[in-house]
């Protein structure tokens, strides 16, 4: 089968809308990821041990299922309890939750790295846990592992294409329609190939300059 | 509720072919990790631009666009695989790229001191990494290979898309015929975990098999 | 020619603009027992890694048994050598490192065994008598199938040189074996260390901050300061009557910190 140029102009505007809402998705998933990991890291410290330990077997059974049935399970399911949601914020909640179970081990260790003098220097400062975690620790735990979360925010975007399962009009299933409607799969497979590489690629100097700008001093 | 014991059969059918590509997977990814990662180290420069090549492609697409490549374009190019074989090609490919940057760290890792001992013993390069290098390196690489294992048994569910059989197809398989939904997604998740959770022990149960003796305390 | 066995000359080493050897020049004989002192960062570490093959020199040549070590002749010309040729000069040298550098995977016969069986295609039963034989003379014929993890620093150093031993080296470097152990643990490896000396007819090259031994042990003991030998002698010359100043304020530097000469 020969390359058609032609035919790569002509869908190119299809693909790149879809990219957009690929980037998207990543955008609000790594946000949600990150706060919602954070919450994890916090509860699975939490003093009551039943807290702890639920949140720690909560995080390690979404860790351990597939990303698409736990979008097929918000997908379906969902609306059977009456939470309605549009697929694209089903799959940003999907790719939010099943990476906060990998940013949760981030800051987990990031909060675990911070010196033990620095709590009881907030203790001896009279400062409210609140006051700590908001002025102390955090502040201190999070630029170290801004890298680390930047990792699993590209590794995300390379999961997007899982959206296209439950309908949301994607990058990869803006591929298919029109390879389904054209008989022609060559092109448009490898030209979302060829986009998920390339912002792969952007992506690994970007990550680099995080690494170098927050490289722990201590 | 009708046929409650069928439908259960069809999700054990589908808990069998993700087994199956769980482990073809693995046969493939372990054997490409080692190649790979062993390969970045060689003393040949073409050898290890092909293995950054390989590594930096298939961890730079998506797994998702791999599968479709191989299940959609490579046909067109005269070599058809059936939807299991090219699962296994593109999840043994991906997860085999990962693995060669464990392979290569974990080499790496291994002190200057202990490369020194082996040329003081006039060792060859094949034999220091045969005899020496890999069975230390192999310790540090058991626990992230038990993470990309798990990856892999994540990752087989996207075969679904390229219409296998496996276990996420069969769920929806269930729900499209009773319209029952928690039921089979969540009968899923648990056959997955469970699954997860059978690698992470046999992980671990080899892990400490490997480290024992190697340090004092335990003997 | 036959009556040297290690040969060094002008030799030069530079780590980027840092020159650790100056046109370095000695040579030993046969079955010469050598002892390298000198402060630290002399560069007498690096003669002794150099001659194992594990560093590369910028300038001058070294041979052993005649033979250059560093350079082969092919088509009549003088060419850098290839691994096969390392690998042959490598079969007349042993080496015991600081840190021992025994393998934490294998078992103490393992580590002895591995590089007859692999090097010289020894089978091992072959090699596990033989490597008996070297744990009996070290005195750990009992821990034979400890881990090294099990060991105390004078055990692992003992079986690091057992190990060495096992390859038949003519040559032995010894580089501050003693010094990474803890004080009591010293006299044991020295004790080993001194029946070799007397038993065989292995040249040993042996870096020490043990001066005693030192003067005890060696035929010949070369100072170094800066990447050169400032003086060499006979032990109870240089030790007792050294002629150069650099020589004697190291000495007294040593015997300042306590230790007998
Ligand atoms: N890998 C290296 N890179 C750069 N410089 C080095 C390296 N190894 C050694 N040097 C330098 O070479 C010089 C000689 O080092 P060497 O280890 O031979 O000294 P030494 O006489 O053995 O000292 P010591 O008694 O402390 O062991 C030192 O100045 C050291 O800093
Ligand atoms: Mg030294």
């Amino acid at each position: 089968m020969e390359w058609d140029w032609e035919f790569v102009r002509e869908i190119m505007p299809t693909l790149l809308d879809g990219l957009r809402i690929t980037l998207l998705a990543t955008l609000l998933g790594s946000m949600l990821a990150a706060a919602a990991g954070l919450g994890f890291a916090l509860l699975r410290r939490s003093k009551s041990r039943a807290v702890a330990r639920t949140t720690g077997f909560v995080v390690e059974f979404i860790r351990g299922t597939p990303l698409l049935v736990q979008l097929y399970f918000l997908f379906y399911v969902l609306p059977e309890l009456g939470v309605l949601l549009s697929p694209l914020t089903a799959g940003v909640v999907g790719l939010g939750l099943h990476y906060a179970t990998y940013t949760s081990e981030v800051f987990r260790a990031g909060i675990d790295n911070t010196p033990r003098g620095q709590w009881e220097a907030a203790k001896a400062c009279n400062l409210t846990p609140y006051q700590t975690w908001r002025h102390i620790i955090l502040p201190q735990a999070i630029p170290p592992m801004i890298p680390a979360l930047a990792n699993y925010f590209v590794a995300m975007f390379k999961e997007t294409p899982l959206l296209s399962a439950i309908t949301v009009i994607e990058l990869m299933s803006e591929a298919r329609s029109v390879a389904n409607s054209n008989y022609r799969y060559l092109e448009p497979m490898t030209l979302v190939g060829v986009l998920f590489l390339c912002i792969s690629l952007i992506a690994v100097p970007a990550l680099h300059l995080l690494e170098r700008r927050f490289r722990p001093t201590r | 509720m009708a046929d409650w014991a069928g439908y259960m059969g069809l999700m054990l059918d589908g808990a069998l072919v993700t087994a199956k590509l769980t482990v073809l997977g693995c046969a493939l990814a372990l054997p490409a990790a080692f190649l790979a990662g062993l390969g970045r180290l060689s003393r040949f420069s073409a050898v290890r631009a092909l293995s950054v090549a390989y590594i930096e492609f298939f961890r730079g697409t998506s797994i998702f666009v791999q599968l479709f490549w191989a299940y959609f374009v490579l046909p067109l190019m005269g070599v058809t695989l059936t939807p299991l074989q090219a699962g296994v090609l593109a999840l043994g490919l991906n997860v085999g790229a990962y693995g060669a940057e464990v392979v290569r760290s974990a080499v790496q890792s291994i002190g200057r001191e202990q490369h020194e001992a082996c040329v003081a013993l006039n060792l060859t390069r094949w034999q220091s990494l045969r005899h020496v290098l890999l069975p230390q390196a192999a310790v540090v690489m058991v626990p992230t290979f038990c993470n990309n294992a798990i990856e892999l048994l994540k990752a087989t569910s996207v075969v679904s898309l390229i219409s296998l059989s496996d276990l996420t197809f069969q769920a929806q398989v269930v729900r499209s015929q009773t319209g029952s939904t928690a039921m089979p997604f969540l009968t899923v998740l648990v056959i997955y975990f469970a699954y997860a959770s059978l690698i992470s022990f046999g992980m671990k149960t080899l892990e400490r098999r490997m480290t024992r003796g190697l340090d004092g305390l335990r003997t | 020619m036959t009556d040297t066995i290690i040969d060094i000359d002008c030799v030069t080493k530079r780590y980027g603009s840092h020159t650790v050897l100056k046109d370095l020049c000695f040579s030993v004989r046969p079955g010469e027992k050598l002892a390298l002192i000198g402060p630290s960062g002399s560069g007498k570490t690096t003669i002794l890694r150099t001659l194992m093959t594990l560093e590369t020199i910028e300038g001058g040549t070294i041979r052993i048994d005649g033979e250059n070590l560093f350079q082969m002749e092919r088509n009549g010309r003088l060419v850098p050598a290839d691994e096969a040729h390392l690998h042959r000069m490598r079969t007349k040298i042993g080496m015991v490192f600081q840190l021992f550098n025994l393998f934490p995977h294998k078992c103490v016969l393992d580590n002895i065994t591995l590089a007859p069986m692999l090097t010289k295609g020894v089978k091992k039963a072959d090699a596990e008598r033989r490597a008996m034989e070297l744990l009996d003379l070290v005195g750990l014929a009992d821990k034979a199938r400890a881990m090294p993890a099990q060991l105390s620093g004078g055990q692992k150093q003992r079986v690091a040189i057992a190990r060495a031993l096992a390859l038949q080296p003519r040559i032995m470097l010894f580089d501050e074996v003693t010094s990474a152990l803890d004080p009591e643990l010293v006299e044991e490896v020295l004790s080993v260390m001194r029946m070799l000396g007397s038993t065989t007819d292995m040249t040993m090259l042996l870096v020490t901050h043990e001066m005693s031994f030192a003067h005890d042990f060696a035929d010949r003991v070369l100072f170094f300061d800066r990447g050169r030998i400032v003086e060499e002698g006979p032990p109870d010359v240089l030790f007792t009557n050294p002629s150069h100043e650099r020589t004697q304020t190291f000495l007294k530097k040593i015997i300042a910190a306590g230790q007998r000469i």
